[in-house]
């Protein structure tokens, strides 16, 4: 079984397929990689050759942010725009959404379960 | 959509000229302003603006992690206070 920066990856799955299962790394970097290394995008990932998997797993450690690294990159971000009190980290804050995306409904991922209010009516009709 | 590269980025030409001026003389001054699209520059960093949110000057100090922002991020032009009859938590 492959295993690549901490994570089993599929084995019936296509290389190209499989690679995304690291987080960090999506289609195209997976692509890039296969080329890279000169892997058949198409083989599967059980197929693998155990040199194979070694070479992309060296390419991996030394090009690219992946698993820990990605996510606490990304969290970084977020923080510093939380910290300089700009719009969007203003949004961060209280949860709501960050591009500009209306609010009267839907964002329901980044607001969580509906909270019933009370007294609200439909639109239309006075 | 983003703005092109080739123009650079949009930087109020009054202001960039008030802060050069005060950069030439050593001077720290709150500068009013009402150029909320003027993307920070790198020449800001230390100074306090007074950003307009369409209501009154909001005082905005830039440090090193703003540049590249838009002024008007840090100015909000709407206060949410909470629904009423909110219950606080």
């Amino acid at each position: 079984m492959a295993r690549i920066a901490g994570v089993d990856l599929p084995r019936n799955k296509h290389a190209r397929i499989g690679l995304t299962y690291i987080y960090g790394i999506g289609p195209t970097t997976a692509m890039k990689i296969l080329q890279s290394v000169e892997v058949e995008p198409s083989k599967k990932i059980g197929e693998l050759s155990d040199e194979e998997v070694n070479r992309i797993r060296l390419l991996i450690q030394n090009d690219y942010k992946v698993e820990g690294a990605a996510r606490s990159e990304v969290q970084l971000n977020i923080k510093r725009l939380m910290d300089i009190g700009c719009y969007r980290g203003l949004r961060h804050r209280r949860g709501l959404p960050v591009r500009g995306q209306r609010t009267r409904t839907n964002s329901r991922t980044r607001k969580g379960r509906r909270k019933t209010v009370a007294g609200k009516k439909k639109a239309g009709k006075k | 959509m983003a703005r092109s590269l080739k123009k650079g980025p949009y930087v109020d030409a009054n202001l960039i000229k008030k802060v050069e001026a005060l950069n030439n003389q050593n001077q720290k001054r709150v500068v009013k302003t009402w150029a909320r699209a003027s993307t920070i520059a790198p020449d800001f960093v230390g100074h306090t603006f007074a950003v307009h949110n369409g209501q009154k000057f909001i005082p905005v100090y830039v440090t090193e992690n703003m540049v590249g922002h838009k002024l008007g991020e840090f100015s909000p032009t709407r206060n949410f206070r909470g629904h009423s009859g909110d219950k606080k938590k």
